[in-house]
């Protein structure tokens, strides 16, 4: 249920962006969900739904679009400049959930397939980002 | 428009936290995160609701301090930090493990973003904050987005932490950020330098607390460190100063 603080962040955001904007209604948020986080798609989408519909924000929430567009996460190393992606990374189950919760400890797991370094950069794929919302005044 | 929204969630996160106090120092190696789990265990201790967050993620040294180990926060719509000799733990050990976790700036603002976004901490009177040292990228954003915290800065008497620590203090000042006072750590004589030096920042020395040669010895036994002349003076200093009065 990690997934439910993080919906409950991009509620926090959607609001505070409709204040900002001025918007009367938020009708759509787009995410972009990175795979590095893994999070359970099905609880996060469930627990934006519920989120939506309990917040005490009068009509702000009540006609929200959210569309979720998964990325790929891609590592490229600092060293020699290899580029590879997640699904190439064998972590044992305990790896994969630490990951999960905190996805910069990657770099205590996952080593450049190349050069064996811990030097390396996530360029895309990380997290939770918001991409767009759209509203009405 | 890309907006990461971890950022909205903080204040709510810590809206259940009266006191959040962050331990900070401009160098490594001068006690802050012994200073940060004494506090935090005789504060808890005096029957305060208290949580500690190492947020040192290069080298974080709170757990072994305290011999905290097989403890894994628990999920309820985010992690609920483990109660450990009456605090509530927090640290990016319970992911890293052991293994070298090698950082780069943004890669640890990321970190301390999610621990700040995930952490379930309820309602406390306490948190206490390990700051990571000096005042870079780390420091910078925790100073951003931990908006009640209040400083306590730990120094020592040498001239060179001395030199650091005295930017510390320009820079929280300079930030607006409220700091409760200085602990003088590992004092070794009788000497006004410290004194001296917060003279001209208006600052509190809080006490000072002597070097203990028997400390080392208590490392990773909770008891035993309540039970130093460290853990002696941190009562001292908690007792004499208003700023850890939950009414100040």
């Amino acid at each position: 249920m990690h997934e439910w603080s993080l919906a409950e962040a991009v509620i926090a955001a959607a609001i505070e962006e409709s204040r900002k904007g001025g918007l009367g209604e938020v009708t759509e948020i787009k995410l972009r969900i990175g795979e590095l986080q893994q999070l359970d798609i099905e609880i996060f989408r469930f627990a934006l739904d519920e989120l939506a519909r309990s917040r005490d924000e009068g009509l702000l929430l009540k006609n929200l679009k959210v569309e979720l567009e998964p990325e790929k996460a891609i590592f490229k190393c600092r060293v020699c400049g290899k580029e590879w992606d997640f699904a190439d990374i064998g972590l044992t189950e305990e790896e994969y959930e630490a990951v999960h919760f905190a996805p910069e400890v990657a770099h205590a797991y996952i080593r450049c397939p190349s050069c064996k370094s811990p030097d390396f950069e996530v360029i895309q794929g990380r997290g939770v980002l918001i991409q767009s919302i759209k509203g009405k005044r | 428009m890309v907006l990461d929204p971890r950022l909205s969630i903080i204040d709510t996160r810590l809206a259940g936290i009266k006191r959040l106090i962050a331990i900070s120092g401009g160098k490594g190696g001068i006690g802050k995160s012994l200073i940060s789990s004494l506090l935090a265990l005789t504060l808890s201790r005096q029957g305060y609701r208290v949580g500690l967050l190492d947020l040192d993620l290069s080298a974080p040294s709170t757990h072994v301090i305290l011999g905290i180990e097989d403890v894994y926060p628990r999920e309820e719509k985010g992690i609920v930090p483990p109660e450990v000799h009456g605090i509530a733990f927090m640290s990016i050990v319970y992911f890293a493990g052991d293994a070298p976790t090698p950082l780069r700036g943004t890669d640890i603002s990321n970190a301390l973003l999610e621990l700040l976004a995930i952490t379930q901490w309820g309602s406390l009177d306490f948190l206490i904050v390990d700051m990571p040292p000096g005042i870079g990228d780390a420091s910078m954003d925790v100073i951003r987005w931990l908006r009640k915290a209040e400083f306590l800065v730990v120094t020592t008497a040498s001239k060179v932490t001395l030199e650091t620590v005295k930017k510390v203090i320009k820079m929280l000042k300079e930030l607006n950020m409220p700091i409760i006072g200085v602990i003088e750590n590992m004092k070794l004589k009788d000497s006004s330098v410290v004194n001296e030096a917060l003279k001209a920042f208006g600052v509190p020395l809080l006490g000072a607390i002597e070097f203990d040669l028997k400390l080392e010895d208590s490392i990773g036994d909770a008891n035993r460190l309540l039970e130093s002349e460290m853990a002696t003076c941190i009562k001292e200093i908690i007792a004499k100063n208003p700023g850890f009065n939950l009414e100040f």
